[in-house]
């Protein structure tokens, strides 16, 4: 981790209070992402990647709550710091933008007023000023018409537009950081292609660092430079995303890999049965005491069972999370 | 294990009330309505007759216990029938929509804008009063609630995937109503049962307050009432006794569901998760 | 002249069209037709996969339901063994055409136990004796990857995964010819999807199915699939082999669609194409896709709309540019 990262995550515990039992719904996650950079986390439902994107962004609420470890935005900690501060971050330094558009939208707003808010709350522009820079927003997220656009209310637009202009209003103000999370999921594979770009372009052009949240291994490899795979609450494996698909070191993601039917490999190697995982992810409240994948996990043993690992740094950078890592060069793609 | 305390109080004055009703003749001191003594008229609560007696005599005590016969049966049968009306109008409308549910929509609307105490007393004219015609018009009163509530959770379950299944391997349409929604829809209907229940012995001890359900000398719990209306002030136990019962009964139905409200829902939720 | 009957399709949808009538006026009038189904012409082969592929709203759900008997088509007939299904009841249908639903959650009656829910539609279609019952039921859950011993349980004590394979059992128990698959994977998490298209071709092999895959999912649609056909706008745009519609895609939409899967190599290929899917409502002049299509010319804003053209073996495109771009 370098010291002047933009974001460094430090061993990062969020607890899930059930029954007055509190779990470690993500247990000692640690990243760091520099300025411009793309980081991508990959896990499934469930895996923690959501909730530790809200403790980023200060909007864990009960049961969830940040149980140790810290995080350092521009060299600052953050994770303890009051609503009021965190608010004064949140839409101007750190931003995020959700899967779901329609609910994260105002449905009693014009879109144009819901970007505009963010110039008159954090730059303290006037609401004719900030109306003003609304539709240049909108234009950047080229959203056809912006000046008419900009009276329409959420449910007028389709789901590609109502992206766009969740990504006008996390954007408004140029922040460092963007944390988006599965915000194409719920969209057709032609307007997440469009979607994808865009935040790539524009984070480009602002210099702004982007944190992606998907269960899409293949686009999270495609956006970004750095992948992260999250599993029941541990960050497990963390390496350059060729070296994802390529070189998994883990055993979690080398199933995934192999798992997957990428478009592609029938016509280079013909009809394979897909490799199986066995078993299920386990609840929050009956995670395993030892390595977490242990209990799925075909080379696990007693230490595995016993024994948390801790991360090891790997030759070509990034980490491993495993007491017996899958050996270089061992995953057939 | 959280002590729900709605359930089970409102289940042991429920119940409470039903073994009162039904041991009636065991239990009573006195035959209701024959065992009727001028001479002990208007006696205060005591050791002969532990709720005193009325104006003419009559063992209170006996009278409560006889009317819970009464107040129950006509509780119970009605809301049978209203859930049966109400349920089968409501999963129907929900369940085929179109013109269906339009005109079932339009009863209900109509149901719903007549005050039920005047329809009720309009079938009872037509029909010759007694306990019979006093079922069937509240039993055709008030089933507008149970319609509107079976409605809308069959359109909330109508579109789950086992619904079209069920259509895909062959199952008529009654079929899927009685063996897939309705299972699905029971709890609350459940509740809403439980809670009409206490509306309609309000609504019979009402009618017969009026005089115009159960005639004295019958002992409902409302005619009770009505009859010692003019005693208040002299003889307030011809009025209070009758008048508890009426209370606890309609507060142990409405705890009741309650409690069934909040054992039914979640267990609704975890049992689809 | 008869053709042999090996040689004749399992399932045939002919000019198959489902029309709406929206926000029709006080007296029927003044409405305007949603053409969600627009003349669909298809074709499914004894054992075969056929993957049908489409974004939101191109038709393939409504297409899907007609085979199924849940939607009434406008026109057009669906041949199942050379018989006319549309006008079919219920119950004949259903020893047909059976359907895997995308939601394993919502599919499952929540009060029935396993064993009721694959039993009752055994009853229905008059299997009766006990013990056949109980044989049936056994052999489906084995099929599937599930103990007898889960007969007894309720659908909310087993996984996502395992709730959809029971879909497939209740699905299969019927022994219905052709299987429809709308989205089996989506709602499941990715680890486990792997399992359940394993299962898939595992029993399409071992049973003889047929199945109509309908997928968003390209990965999914290319590694299951014999024959492919792509929806859009209601219309079957391009349809061919797998093989020839994933390496040598003719149809614009279509290239489209497999350049805007995220490469995790991050080798691009062709045109992208942007817009959204145009109003049902209000389609455009000639080709409903000229609007988004990166290469259109003047024939495609012209008044007629392209027709499916066989343009190889196998490969049909309906395009006015099919032959033009290699």
């Amino acid at each position: 981790m370098t010291g002047d990262a933009l974001l460094e995550v430090d061993r990062l515990t969020i607890a899930l209070t059930q029954d007055g039992v509190a779990h470690s719904a993500v247990k000692e996650v640690s990243f760091s992402i520099g300025r411009g950079e793309t980081l991508g986390l990959v896990g499934e439902s469930g895996c923690g990647k959501s909730i530790t994107a809200l403790a980023l962004i200060g909007l864990l609420r009960r049961p969830l709550s940040i149980g140790g470890g810290s995080i350092r935005f521009k060299g600052r900690e953050i994770q303890s710091l009051s609503d009021a501060e965190m608010r004064r971050l949140r839409g101007n330094a750190i931003s995020m933008i959700f899967q779901e558009p329609m609910t994260a939208l105002n449905p009693l707003s014009p879109i144009g007023r819901q970007i505009a808010e963010m110039f008159v709350l954090h730059k303290g522009a006037t609401w004719h000023e900030a109306e003003r820079q609304a539709v240049a927003a909108l234009g950047r997220v080229q959203v056809p018409a912006p000046e008419a656009r900009a009276k329409d209310y959420p449910h007028q637009l389709s789901g590609g537009m109502r992206q766009r202009v969740m990504i006008a209003i996390a954007l408004a103000c140029r922040p460092d950081l963007l944390l988006a999370d599965e915000p194409t999921t719920a969209l057709d594979v032609t307007v997440q292609a469009e979607i994808l770009e865009l935040i790539r372009d524009l984070s480009a052009a602002e210099g702004t660092a982007v944190l992606m949240i998907s269960h899409d291994l293949g686009l999270i490899a495609n956006m970004c430079r750095s992948v992260g795979v999250m599993y029941a609450g541990r960050l497990v494996e963390q390496q350059a995303a060729e070296a994802i698909f390529t070189g998994p070191r883990h055993p979690y993601t080398q199933g995934l890999v192999a798992s997957l039917p990428l478009l592609g490999n029938r016509a280079r190697h013909g009809r394979k049965r897909l490799q199986e995982i066995a078993g299920v992810v386990p609840p929050v409240s009956a995670y395993p005491a030892g390595c977490r994948f242990a209990p799925r996990c075909e080379r696990a043993d007693a230490v595995c069972r016993d024994v948390d690992p801790e991360p090891t740094a790997l030759p070509g950078g990034g980490h491993v999370r495993c007491h017996h890592p899958v050996t270089a060069g061992a995953n057939a793609s | 294990m959280k002590i729900r305390v709605n359930l089970w109080l409102g289940a042991v004055l429920f119940v409470t009330v039903v073994l009162a009703g039904i041991l009636a003749p065991w239990l009573a001191h006195t035959d209701p309505v024959m065992d009727a003594n001028l001479m002990n008229a208007e006696t205060p609560p005591g050791a002969e007759f532990w709720f005193g007696t009325d104006a003419q005599g009559r063992d209170i005590y006996s009278r409560v216990l006889h009317g819970a016969r009464i107040s129950l049966t006509v509780g119970i049968v009605t809301q049978l029938i209203n859930t049966v009306i109400g349920v089968a109008l409501g999963m129907s409308a929900g369940y085929w929509g179109g013109w269906w549910d339009d005109v079932v929509s339009g009863l209900t609307n109509m149901m719903l804008a007549i005050p039920s105490l005047v329809f009720a007393l309009a079938v009872m004219a037509i029909l010759t009063p007694g306990l019979t015609s006093l079922l069937i018009a509240l039993g055709l009163t008030n089933w507008s609630h149970t319609c509107r509530l079976s409605r809308a959770a069959t359109l909330s379950v109508r579109n789950q995937g086992y619904i079209r299944a069920a259509q895909v391997l062959g199952f008529s349409d009654l079929h899927i109503m009685m063996r897939e929604v309705l299972p699905n829809i029971a709890g609350p209907i459940i509740v809403i049962g439980t809670l009409g229940m206490g509306g309609a012995v309000l609504a019979e001890a009402s009618l017969s307050f009026l005089g115009l359900g159960i005639r004295p000398p019958y002992p409902s719990w409302g005619s009770m009432l009505s009859d010692a209306r003019d005693q208040i002030t002299t003889a307030p136990w011809v009025s209070i006794f009758p008048g508890l019962a009426i209370f606890i009964t309609v507060l142990g139905l409405n705890l009741l569901g309650d409690g069934l409200r909040d054992i039914l829902d979640p267990q609704d939720r975890a049992r689809r998760s | 002249m008869t053709v042999p009957a090996s040689s004749s399709p399992l399932l045939s949808v002919e000019g198959l069209s489902i029309h709406f009538e929206i926000g029709s006026g006080l007296f029927g009038k003044g409405g305007r037709t949603l053409r969600a189904v627009d003349g669909v012409d298809l074709t499914l082969a004894r054992g075969e996969c056929l993957g049908l592929v489409g974004e939101s709203g191109c038709g393939k759900t409504t297409l899907a339901s007609a085979i199924m008997g849940l939607a009434t088509p406008t026109a057009g007939r669906i041949l199942l063994d050379g018989e006319d299904i549309i006008g079919h009841g219920r119950m004949a249908r259903a020893r047909l055409a059976q359907i895997v639903f995308q939601d394993p959650y919502s599919s499952l009656n929540p009060r029935l136990t396993v064993r009721a829910m694959l039993e009752a539609p055994l009853r229905l279609h008059g299997v009766t004796g006990k013990s056949e019952l109980d044989d049936r039921i056994a052999e489906m859950l084995r099929h599937v990857g599930l103990r007898p011993e889960h007969a007894q349980r309720f659908p909310h004590e087993f996984s996502g995964g395992q709730r959809q394979r029971l879909g497939i059992a209740r699905a299969i128990i019927l022994r219905p010819k052709v299987v429809v698959l709308d989205e089996p994977v989506s709602a499941l998490d990715v680890s486990i999807r792997a399992q359940i298209i394993n299962l898939l071709i595992e029993l399409k092999e071992t049973l003889a199915l047929s199945y109509i895959m309908i997928s968003h999912d390209l990965g999914v649609v290319e590694h299951m699939s014999d024959r492919v056909a792509v929806m859009y706008f209601g219309r079957i745009v391009e349809t061919g082999d797998w093989e020839r519609v994933f390496s040598a895609p003719r149809h614009p939409y279509t290239r489209g669609l497999i350049d805007a899967i995220p490469d995790p190599f991050r080798t691009r290929r062709g045109e992208r194409i942007t817009g959204e899917m145009p109003n049902p409502l209000a389609p455009p002049k000639g080709c409903a896709f000229h609007p988004r299509c990166p290469v259109h010319d003047e024939r495609c804003v012209g008044a007629a709309q392209p027709e499916l053209d066989e343009i190889e073996p196998a490969h049909a495109v309906r395009c006015f540019r099919a032959t033009e771009l290699a």
